[in-house]
């Protein structure tokens, strides 16, 4: 590994806490600094500083090892441990890289959609949900993920509040979320209790051990297991318990939409990962029953019922919304294979949707910006109306369907593949069947926008108006990457492998 | 002849015990049960009940909220900083023992002191924070209106 040379050693082995402490200590720092400028600046580079750091942490497992990292100098299980592992390595790097871009694109974005006296803690609250994620993300105790997870959730319901500045249903929205993900995070340390009850350890390998040892454990085992799922599916916006994210979504200022739609469930479908395969195992029966028969029923569930509602809705931003309820759909599909290829692919999907959802986000925001455009029909004319704008949302829109050469038919391909593989070949109709919706709903949008004639107002017709570059930088950042990964997909497959290789499953 | 007497000099006599206490709570965590969290609503309280009497504008100007608003921050960053200062010094994050590296025991005592004195100020404004913006809240709407 050449490139780890460049990285400081003192970083591999504390650069799990530093991604973590740093955006939470400069997270208070920012709430009370006096001008949204220099809370900006600060945001950018502690951002930067936890992107780097995820690289590094990425290059070390990408060489092969992991890193436990005691908390406070106290060996697990008593102390607390954050793991670095290829399970959770992709994701950190993923949280930090959408935070940096996010935070790119919030300098114009930002000022338009919150209020002035609001900013600086705005980015306050923005640092503390991502020293939340990376906190959920990278720790190894099962206490400290409830932890974390609360931290992050409560500052997502202020940024999705945020946006009341602009549309007052932003607060119904919070609220709603705030309801929902506070019976989630309940249900989740409910579940908790219980495998305390159970093995007397909080530590999540340790837990995992014990469990062997019991061969699954008593009923107590299956509750706690039946809560986690049931609070961290509520987290991730699994099927049935996704009524909070189309609001959140829709009303929520664009910058924290990109947000949430990239790291937020994708940090809680981690767990669900982590929790089924790791700490609990599918050679219980209990866990192979819920991963194969809920998981992937209610995962072609979304699939099919989230495509259908997003090709009903009238706002652009609900009809992605609900189509991230479907895409969340094939992750689970993937989850439920529970072989390694049916874990590769759900890992895949779940780093290659984040880029392409975070792109079209990016590209609606855009479109508000300049417009204040939110409304399916009125994306007529935005072709040549915000050209630049509308190609990336374009091009993020065929990587959702799966167009070949896009991240989205990676996805789809190694879905297939997985599903083929486990002898599901109904498995390959459905996401066949789902292209197709995804091909409606975005279609409509893509259609809509180039071949129906810019609207006139006063007899004039609207201007051509480019978003800024501030925008379209970020934009097309992911959409390059979405088009590279569609080329050369060996990067994000090796990180799908080898978080399958911590996994499991069933061979 | 001001209203409620009975309840401000009673109250006034409360008050300072009550921030007593809230100290007594805090750094009696070292030994029996108490601690930052704990003593950090206490002293909240304390100020939450003079507000309750002689109102929140006066309560405002003992604590200020731009206080209360510094002393949330004030009160992480020592908590973590204490972290800092044991990373700084070579070991891991909130690793005590680093403090008085020839006796790691004490540096455990003075980390946990430094440490619970943030989880006290953070609460105990955190605490505040919140009684202010509810209690200064304005109806958006007059009940007229409607």
């Amino acid at each position: 590994m050449g490139m780890l040379e460049f990285f400081p050693e003192w970083l591999q082995y504390h650069g799990a806490a530093l991604a973590v402490v740093l955006p939470l200590l400069m997270g208070a720092i920012c709430a009370i600094l006096p001008s949204e400028r220099l809370a900006w600046i600060t945001t950018l580079i502690v951002v930067s500083i936890c992107t780097v750091t995820a690289f590094g942490l990425l290059l070390v497992t990408f060489g092969g090892e992991s890193v436990i990292y005691k908390m406070g100098g106290w060996d697990p299980p008593k102390g607390i441990s954050y793991v670095i592992d290829g399970l959770n390595t992709p994701v950190i790097f993923l949280i930090s890289a959408m935070a940096l871009l996010t935070t790119l694109y919030g300098l114009p974005s930002v000022v338009a959609e919150v209020e002035p006296k609001k900013r600086a803690p705005f980015y306050g609250a923005f640092l503390i949900g991502v020293a939340g994620l990376l906190g959920m993300v990278v720790t190894g105790d099962a206490f400290n993920v409830f932890v974390f997870l609360e931290v992050s959730s409560i500052s997502t319901y202020v940024l999705v509040a945020m946006g009341a500045s602009r549309d007052r249903r932003a607060l119904a929205a919070a609220y709603r979320y705030l309801i929902l993900g506070s019976i989630g995070a309940t249900f989740f340390v409910i579940g908790l209790g219980f495998l305390y009850m159970e093995t007397g350890t909080l530590n999540m390998a340790d837990i995992g051990r014990k469990l062997q040892e019991l061969e699954g454990g008593s009923r107590v085992a299956m509750v706690a297991f039946g809560f986690i799922t049931v609070g961290l599916g509520l987290k991730l916006a699994m099927f049935p318990l996704h009524m909070w994210l189309p609001g959140a979504y829709a009303h929520a200022p664009s910058f924290v939409t990109v947000f949430l739609a990239s790291t937020a469930t994708k940090a809680a479908l981690y767990l669900m990962l982590r929790f089924s395969f790791t700490v609990f195992d599918v050679s219980f029966d209990y866990v192979l029953t819920v991963v194969t028969y809920l998981f992937t029923g209610l995962g072609c569930a979304a699939m099919v019922l989230g495509s259908l509602q997003a090709i009903f809705q009238t706002d652009a931003r609900r009809t992605l919304a609900y189509s991230s309820v479907a895409q969340v759909g094939y992750m689970l599909l993937g989850v439920g294979m529970a072989t390694s290829l049916g874990l590769t692919a759900g890992y895949v999907h779940l780093l290659n949707h984040a880029v392409i959802k975070g792109a079209l986000f990016f590209a609606l925001g855009a479109f508000w910006y300049r417009y204040g455009i939110t409304r399916t029909e009125d994306f007529a004319g935005l072709g040549k109306m915000m050209p630049w704008t509308m190609g990336a949302f374009t091009l993020g829109g065929l990587s959702l369907i799966g167009v070949p050469l896009t991240a989205g038919f990676i996805s789809k391909l190694q879905l297939a593949e997985a599903a083929l593989q486990r002898g599901w070949g109904w498995a390959v109709f459905v996401i066949m069947a789902t292209s197709i919706l995804a091909i409606i709903y975005i279609g409509r949008l893509i259609l809509t926008a180039y071949f129906q004639a810019p609207p006139e107002i006063d007899g004039e017709v609207v201007k051509r108006n480019e978003a800024p570059l501030m925008m379209l930088i970020p934009m097309w950042i992911l959409v390059a990457l979405s088009i590279t990964i569609g080329v050369n997909s060996d990067f994000v497959v090796q990180a799908g492998q080898m978080a399958a290789e911590v996994l499991g499953g069933i061979s | 002849m001001t209203p409620h007497v009975i309840l401000r000099v009673v109250s006034k006599l409360l008050i300072p015990l009550i921030a007593m206490f809230a100290f007594y709570v805090q750094f009696h965590g070292d030994y029996g049960p108490g601690g930052g969290f704990q003593a950090g609503v206490i002293l909240a309280a304390a100020v939450i009940l003079y507000a309750l009497i002689f109102g929140l504008d006066e309560a405002k100007k003992a604590i200020p909220p731009s206080w209360v608003r510094i002393g949330m921050t004030l009160g992480v960053l020592l908590y973590g900083g204490t972290g800092v200062v044991t990373w700084l010094l070579g070991s891991e994050f909130l690793s005590y023992g680093v403090l008085t590296p020839d006796h790691p025991s004490h540096g455990q005592h003075y980390g946990i002191l430094a440490v619970e004195l943030g989880v006290l100020l953070a609460v105990a404004s955190v605490m505040l924070a919140i009684f202010y913006a509810f209690g200064s809240r304005q109806p958006e709407l007059s009940d007229e209106d409607w």
